[in-house]
Parts: C-alpha cells; sequence; structure tokens
C-alpha cells in the first residue's frame, strides 16, 4: 500500500531516480561500517604475527591457519568448544521445555497466584549477570553448593589467579542462563499460545486427552516459529555471556568467551590466537543470522512492537 | 479451560523453581549480604554484622558515585546517538530495506556476536600502535596536513580519558545502532496504509509526513526503544571490561563494573552486593516503566 503512495509520479519515470540510487548507496556504506570490523577479524586470524604486528596494515597477504592450529593443538580448544555447546544447547532445551509449560499454563488457566507469578518475572527480567555473579559466587565458595550439583566435576584448582576460583559444573551456569531467559520466553511462547484456537484444545479434551498430552501433542508442535525466536536468544546469550562464565567455571569447563579473554595477557595481547578464537565464537551466531534474520527481528521487536 | 487447580502450579513449577534458584535466591542473598562485611573466599562464618554501615558507604562513597556519573555520560552520548541514528536511518531508508533482506541479515549481525568479541575487535582496530585506525588517521592528516588539529594524527585511544569514553561509545553505538533501526522499521511497516495515503493526498510532504504523522504514530515504539537502550546502558559490562578494564584510571568504570571489581578485585562482597542491590533497584524501576509501555498481559484478547 504505502509503496504505490510515496513512488514518483509518472512524467519523472525516464529520469534516473537519484533518491532511490542515494538509499542504495547509503545502505552500501553502512552494510560495510557494519560488516568490517568482522571482517578484519577474519582476516586478522589468517595472519602471521609479523603481518600483525606490521606498522602499515596488510589488505593482501597470504592466508595462513596457524593462529587455528596453535589454539587448537597447544591451548586445548577443543575441550572448551564442548563445554560451550554442552552449555549454550542445554540451556536451550531447558528454556523452551519449561518456558513453553509456564506459558501454557498462564495463557489457558486461571488460577489464584497468576497476576504475582506474570508480573514478578516481567519485574525481574533485566537483572543482570554481574549481580548474579557477584551475589552467588561467594556462596557457591563457602558452602560448596556446585559440589551439591550434580555434573560434570573435577578436583577444585585453587588459585588459577585467572578469577576461575569455582569447579566446574556446567549444570550450574545452565541454571543462570535459563533463568536469565525464562522470562522472554515465557512472555514470547505466551503470545504465540494466545494465537492459537483455543478450540483445538477442547475437542482433543473432548476426544480424552489430558492437559500434558494438549501440550505436547496439540499446542508445542504448531509452535514452531515460537521455539525458534525463543531458542535462538536464549543460545544467544548461553553462547556469548562471559562475566558468569568467568566466575563459575574452571579451567576444565570455562567457555569460548572465557578462554578468548584469556589471551589478553599482562605482556600484551596475543592478537593472532584471540582473533582465531573470536572468529570461531560468531560462526554459529552468523550461521543463525543468515538461516534466521527474519526470526531475529522478530524477537527484536516482540517486546516493542505490541501492546 | 476447567482443570484441577492444582494443574496450573504444575505447569509452573519447572520454570517457577528455576527463576527462584537462578534470580530470587541472588536477589535476596545481596539484600542480606548488604548488611555484611564478608571477604571473598572467607568462610560464612567469618562474616561480621554492620547493620546499615554499607548503606552509609554507598552513599557517601565518592568512587561509586563517580561511576554512576561515568555512567550516565555513556549513557547519555550511546542512547542519544543511537537514537537519533536508528530512528534516521530507519525514515530515510524504509522504502529501500524493504526490498533487500540481505540488508536486514548483516544489520542484525552485530547483535549477534558476543560482546567479548566486539570489544576485542574494537581493542584491535583501536590499537595505539598496531590499528588500523590510527594508521589510516595518520595517513590521511599527513596527505591533508590541515586536518592534523582535527585528529587526524595518531591518537592514544584507550590509555586517554576521554578518548577511552569515546572508544567505547563508538562500539556501543556501532553494536546497538542496528537494534534501534530495526525496531522502528517493523513500527514503519506496521503504520496503517490508508492513514499514509490520506496523509499523503491532503498534500503533505515527506519532512510533514515524517514529522507530523509517523513519528507521533511511533510514539509509543519510540519510548519502548529508548527504555530498553536505558536499560542495556545499565547492564553494558562485558565489552568494557575487554576494551578498557574501567581505565585508564577509573574513566571508563561504569556502576556494573564498579559492581565487579567491588567484588572481584577489592574482594569486598558484603558491599558489591550493596552496589548490587542500587543496580538492581534501578534497572527494577525501569523495568516496571517499561512495562507501562509494553506489557504482554494486556492483550486485547485477555480472558
Amino acid at each position: 500500500m504505502a509503496a504505490t503512495v510515496v513512488s514518483p509520479p509518472a512524467r519523472h519515470r525516464r529520469r534516473i531516480p537519484w533518491g532511490e540510487v542515494s538509499r542504495w548507496a547509503a545502505l552500501v556504506v553502512l552494510a560495510i561500517i557494519t560488516m568490517a570490523p568482522v571482517f578484519v577479524m577474519f582476516a586478522t586470524s589468517l595472519k602471521t604475527q609479523v603481518e600483525i604486528q606490521a606498522l602499515v596494515p596488510r589488505w593482501i597477504f597470504m592466508p595462513t591457519l596457524s593462529n587455528y592450529e596453535t589454539i587448537i593443538n597447544q591451548y586445548r580448544f577443543l575441550p572448551f568448544l564442548i563445554s560451550s555447546a554442552v552449555i549454550g544447547l542445554g540451556s536451550t532445551v531447558i528454556t523452551l521445555l519449561t518456558a513453553g509449560m509456564a506459558a501454557f499454563a498462564l495463557a489457558r488457566m486461571n488460577f489464584p497466584g497468576r497476576g504475582i507469578i506474570a508480573h514478578t518475572t516481567l519485574i525481574i527480567r533485566m537483572i543482570p549477570p554481574a549481580v548474579l555473579a557477584v551475589t552467588v559466587i561467594g556462596f557457591w565458595i563457602a558452602w560448596g553448593i556446585g559440589d551439591l550439583v550434580p555434573g560434570i566435576r573435577f578436583t577444585l584448582p585453587n588459585g588459577l589467579g585467572r578469577g576461575n576460583f569455582l569447579d566446574g559444573s556446567q549444570l550450574g551456569l545452565m541454571l543462570f542462563y535459563t533463568a536469565l531467559n525464562l522470562p522472554f520466553s515465557i512472555w514470547l511462547l505466551y503470545g504465540f499460545i494466545r494465537q492459537i484456537p483455543v478450540e483445538l484444545e477442547e475437542a482433543a479434551i473432548v476426544d480424552g486427552a489430558n492437559l500434558f498430552q494438549v501440550l505436547f501433542r496439540v499446542i508445542f508442535p504448531l509452535m514452531g516459529a515460537g521455539f525458534a525466536v525463543s531458542a535462538i536468544f536464549t543460545f544467544r546469550i548461553a553462547w556469548n555471556e562471559f562475566i558468569l562464565a568467568l566466575m563459575l567455571t574452571n579451567r576444565f569447563t570455562k567457555t569460548l568467551p572465557v578462554f578468548a579473554s584469556e589471551f589478553i595477557r599482562e605482556e600484551g595481547v596475543l592478537w593472532g590466537q584471540m582473533m582465531a578464537v573470536g572468529s570461531l565464537i560468531v560462526i554459529p551466531p552468523m550461521l543463525l543470522t543468515f538461516f534466521a534474520a527474519r526470526q531475529i527481528v522478530q524477537g527484536v521487536s516482540a517486546g516493542a512492537v505490541k501492546g | 479451560m476447567r482443570t484441577n487447580r492444582f494443574v496450573p502450579y504444575l505447569f509452573l513449577l519447572p520454570a517457577v523453581a528455576i527463576l527462584a534458584l537462578g534470580l530470587l535466591v541472588p536477589l535476596y542473598n545481596s539484600v542480606m549480604l548488604s548488611f555484611y562485611d564478608w571477604g571473598f573466599g572467607q568462610p560464612w562464618s567469618a562474616r561480621r554484622f554492620l547493620g546499615f554501615a554499607n548503606f552509609q558507604r554507598l552513599v557517601t562513597d565518592p568512587t561509586v558515585w563517580a561511576s554512576v556519573r561515568t555512567t550516565f555520560v555513556f549513557g547519555f552520548w550511546v542512547v542519544t546517538l543511537e537514537m537519533l541514528i536508528g530512528v534516521g536511518l530507519a525514515l530515510l531508508l524504509e522504502k529501500a530495506v524493504r526490498g533487500a533482506s540481505f540488508i536486514r541479515t548483516i544489520f542484525v549481525m552485530p547483535l549477534m556476536i558476543a560482546p567479548v568479541v566486539v570489544g576485542l575487535i574494537w581493542r584491535y582496530l583501536l590499537d595505539a600502535r598496531n590499528g588500523v585506525i590510527n594508521y589510516y588517521l595518520t595517513e590521511i592528516g599527513e596527505a591533508l596536513p590541515f586536518l592534523q588539529s582535527l585528529g587526524f594524527k595518531t591518537q592514544t585511544w584507550l590509555a586517554d580519558p576521554t578518548l577511552a569514553m569515546v572508544s567505547i561509545i563508538v562500539s556501543d553505538v556501532w553494536q546497538w545502532t542496528p537494534f534501534v533501526f530495526m525496531i522502528v522499521l517493523a513500527g514503519l511497516q506496521g503504520l496503517p496504509g490508508d492513514v499514509m495515503e490520506a496523509a499523503y493526498i491532503d498534500g503533505a510532504n515527506w519532512w510533514k509526513m515524517t514529522w507530523h504523522v509517523k513519528l507521533p504514530m511511533l510514539r509509543n515504539i519510540l519510548l519502548i526503544a529508548l527504555l530498553m537502550r536505558i536499560i542495556d546502558v545499565f547492564r553494558a559490562l562485558e565489552v568494557i571490561f575487554i576494551m578498557t578494564g574501567g581505565g585508564p584510571g577509573s574513566s571508563t568504570r561504569v556502576l556494573s563494573l564498579a559492581l565487579f571489581q567491588t567484588a572481584f578485585t577489592s574482594q569486598d562482597l558484603g558491599y558489591a552486593a550493596t552496589i548490587a542491590l542500587l543496580l538492581s533497584v534501578i534497572l527494577i524501576i525501569f523495568s516496571i516503566v517499561l512495562l507501562l509501555y509494553s506489557n504482554p498481559l494486556k492483550d486485547k484478547a485477555d480472558f
């Protein structure tokens, strides 16, 4: 509609559409500004130390995988990739499942306490990881709560000096990443469930299904789009988060952002290795961006455009 | 839907348990710890009850208020720049973006990149010796010497208090302007076509359309974007931690970084919990304000 309204009058049709050209030029410039820093990271990760420290930036160089070789062979990259993947995927699955169940109850049932639970989740949703890190870690150490949480356990590496004081139960981090993502996911899925006609559920109940069957067989299969948005945002936090991971993992279970930060040394930054880890960290979110940009925009604007 | 009255709680139990353990217990700990003096790594029995001493200290602590001021300076510039650039671009490029989904993909990218990686990329770009930015500034300055007085020369970006602040502002604007852009774009695309048509037929030009029709209709969305950006300013920590670590001196030590350093550098958990409480209260207040404009409970079909 709007497109037909603002199209130029007919007599201008033969001329060069300068407005259009300048808009496209602006878009290209913006795209370059947006992508250039990421491109520099990829390029730097493929350079040798000598090329990185050259005083004249080299745009043409012979790419080498030596930085990747170093981080994989010398710094044991793989265990941390696995740790990151376990924490990222684990948090995502737990978030979707628990948020889906909670959203179903909030969207379809009326019960005492509904308002309190609903508003509490909305009010505490912005609590940052730093607050959790500060108030949790003391007790984890003092009370050894990490020992009570089953999970992959290693001996406590005391005095590591990098801030990784805690034993590395990945379940601990998953708990916090799930908690940080639940409010957003519950309310996103709530919106999706409310769009499903309630007659479908009533029909299933008439056919003798119980509520769990209604949720898992009727509702969840219709929620692919909602789950996709929610999964992307949960994975994004769990995969990228740094402060809690720095505090709550040890030298065996640290995640990739923590691993990357360790190339900032007293004696300087190991740029090549750091850029290689950085490049590997951004690959999964970049793939998500390529395949699901629409869903990401939907999630970003979910809170803003409604209401 | 009629059900057994315990069923709703059964469905809510896992989520509520995780939220309680993961968010409410830490918040409660923060309240409790703020009454104690408790050093990092000490046994719980070594704590010392202080009453309201931590709060008194907080109110009179110049370093905390300096970091609040730093947060405001940082927040003022990033929110202003991101809103102006984001809204401006959305209005100017609304038509062009419609036809180009790859643009959306590119603009989404910065939002998905790990803050640690954003920090390390910008730290590298702004590096005084090897940084690309310094190199080209110097080159341009040497080619056109009159520009040198305007800053086209080697700058110690992350080692100078003012430039370090400029640096973290630049990285934040780079990462978060697309967020404002996309929210406003979604809002523009949701504007009713018949209203736009009517305004156009009434002889409104682009400027009038924007100023008198589109922006007023987007008022709510603009407010929500603004509030979300303000909230994120108070949460921002990781990029600054990697780029400057709060330095040089304490010139980029925002409130959340002051919290982090009080806990893990000064190892003063009781006082850190008090700062955490301050930060939580600020964020909860903003969350409540945000709820007034965007409340998922208040959709029309409710009940």
